[in-house]
């Protein structure tokens, strides 16, 4: 009896299951940190003028995300109740200080651009949330996947976001790396080269200040929770 | 051991082990991050000088960047605010936000001075206050010390799509290239300035950026308060292009 109980329990768990593919999934759509859930959108709102700033502070937020969930959760038998918050809030800060440090021998112009908003990480509520609600019950396997699909729940807003802000902001995409591709406005060489063409067609748009702002992070999130939920019937009316 | 004994001794094993890490990870990467900090500046001085360059500056690595600043401008020296030079003074460690803080004579401004074929550029930094924080940035000036070749700016934190266009919208830094710093009417440096409404007098003025008249400003009295402390130096160059030593 004990041993069908005991293979029962073990094939009930496999290494990557129904369970964890859940983990992954569900940031992503149904329970999105940004669109469902409304956390992080400070820096959403932040750091999306451009596409790449945003991939990296979207690895950034991953890694920050995983690492926290496993390292709480491999201490969470260990954690006195009273400085709970407090013990949470070193792991977040310990590993944003590591993403700080590494960029920064690594990719110097990319710490320059985005300064203050990799320290923000430390406050940004999905992390600390996370860890509050899955890490401290869970084991460090699972908390581990749930960090990395939280991390690309956010990150998948925030480029997708970055995207359109620097493409009608700035006219480009990946600006600042080597494959920076000028797409619309006056001097567009990228939509000459791919397509070979005259891409004069192209010119006639100038510019949108306000895609360069802030606000229009706001509009186009708002507009990505309408076109969700337009999908998702059942995220309507969770208030 | 009772609760909070345990809360303390769990508190300092954190804290020592957290400080061990990062103070390690520090110690590895504090020299490349000290490098790529040097380089970083190295670009934005020869970012000022704009087309003059070969390669435009994005184009260059970091090894070719540094070559340029050990070949081309090995004659970059510092100066003082009497125009003298002043000597054993690497010019790329003046770090203007230091001397901004010290009293004016003692005070050591970089003088770039970069030569390709020929000809002569010389280039200034100059630092200023923005809308939010602080604005910096290069001037480059063409060998008849007068003509503005080019500029570069960059700031600390002012609003993207607005004050941050000092950086960001290169048809407004351009338009700096080919003005004038010297003054006819009175033979003095007096700089460019940024017009709000649109430059009225071509030669030593630019159009403003809408939206950011505080951080346009800014640019303006940065300018102005440069060319002021780099005058001597400038008129003894324009005079015999040489400097004398402290």
């Amino acid at each position: 009896m004990a041993e069908t109980l005991e293979t029962k329990k073990t094939a009930a768990e496999p290494l990557f299951g129904k369970k964890e593919r859940k983990l992954i999934v569900d940031p992503l759509n149904d329970n999105n940190p940004i669109t469902v859930q409304v956390l992080g959108i400070c820096s959403a709102l932040a750091v999306t003028s451009l596409l790449y700033p945003s991939i990296v502070i979207s690895i950034a937020v991953v890694f920050v995300c995983a690492f926290a969930n496993v390292i709480t959760s491999l201490l969470r038998n260990n954690i006195p109740k009273s400085v709970r918050l407090i013990v949470q809030l070193v792991v977040i800060a310990t590993l944003v200080t590591v993403v700080e440090l590494v960029l920064k021998a690594f990719s110097y112009p990319v710490y320059k651009n985005l300064s203050v908003y990799i320290g923000l990480i430390i406050t940004n509520c999905i992390v600390m949330g996370r860890l509050e609600a899955f890490a401290m019950a869970n084991k460090p396997w699972r908390s581990f996947i749930d960090g990395i699909g939280n991390g690309l729940g956010y990150g998948a807003i925030l480029i997708i976001v970055a995207f359109f802000r620097e493409l009608f902001g700035k006219g480009t995409l990946f600006a600042g790396t080597p494959i920076a591709m000028n797409i619309i406005g006056p001097d567009s060489p990228a939509v000459d080269y791919w397509l070979n063409t005259n891409a004069e067609w192209l010119s006639w748009y100038s510019n949108n200040n306000i895609a360069v702002l802030p606000a229009a992070a706001m509009f186009i999130i708002g507009i990505l929770i309408w076109v969700q939920r337009s999908y998702n019937q059942k995220l309507v009316d969770v208030s | 051991m009772n609760e909070n004994t345990k809360t303390l001794i769990f508190v300092a094993i954190m804290c020592v082990v957290v400080a061990a890490l990062l103070a390690g990870l520090r110690g590895v990467t504090y020299e490349t991050a000290i490098e790529n900090e040097k380089i970083f500046n190295q670009r934005a001085i020869l970012l000022a000088l704009g087309d003059n360059l070969p390669t435009p500056v994005d184009a260059l690595s970091d090894e070719e960047v540094q070559n340029i600043f050990q070949e081309q401008m090995k004659s970059s020296v510092a100066v003082d605010v009497e125009g003298e030079v002043i000597g054993d003074i690497n010019p790329l460690e003046i770090r203007l936000d230091e001397e901004r803080k010290k009293d004016l004579s003692e005070r050591k401004f970089p003088l770039f001075v970069y030569e390709n074929s020929g000809e002569k550029f010389y280039i200034i930094s100059m630092r200023g206050n923005g809308l939010w924080d602080e604005i910096w940035g290069n001037m480059a000036l063409e060998s008849d010390v007068a003509t503005v070749a080019g500029v570069s700016f960059d700031h600390a934190g002012e609003t993207p799509g607005l004050g941050a266009e000092i950086k960001d919208n290169k048809n407004w830094v351009n338009q700096f290239s080919g003005r004038s710093v010297l003054s006819d009417y009175n033979g003095k440096y007096t700089g460019v300035i940024v017009r709000k409404g649109g430059a009225k007098d071509k030669k030593y003025e630019v159009d403003g950026l809408s939206g950011a008249t505080v951080t346009a400003d800014g640019v303006t009295d940065m300018i102005q308060q440069y060319m002021s402390y780099y005058e001597p130096t400038l008129q003894k160059l324009k005079a015999d292009g040489k400097l004398g030593m402290k």
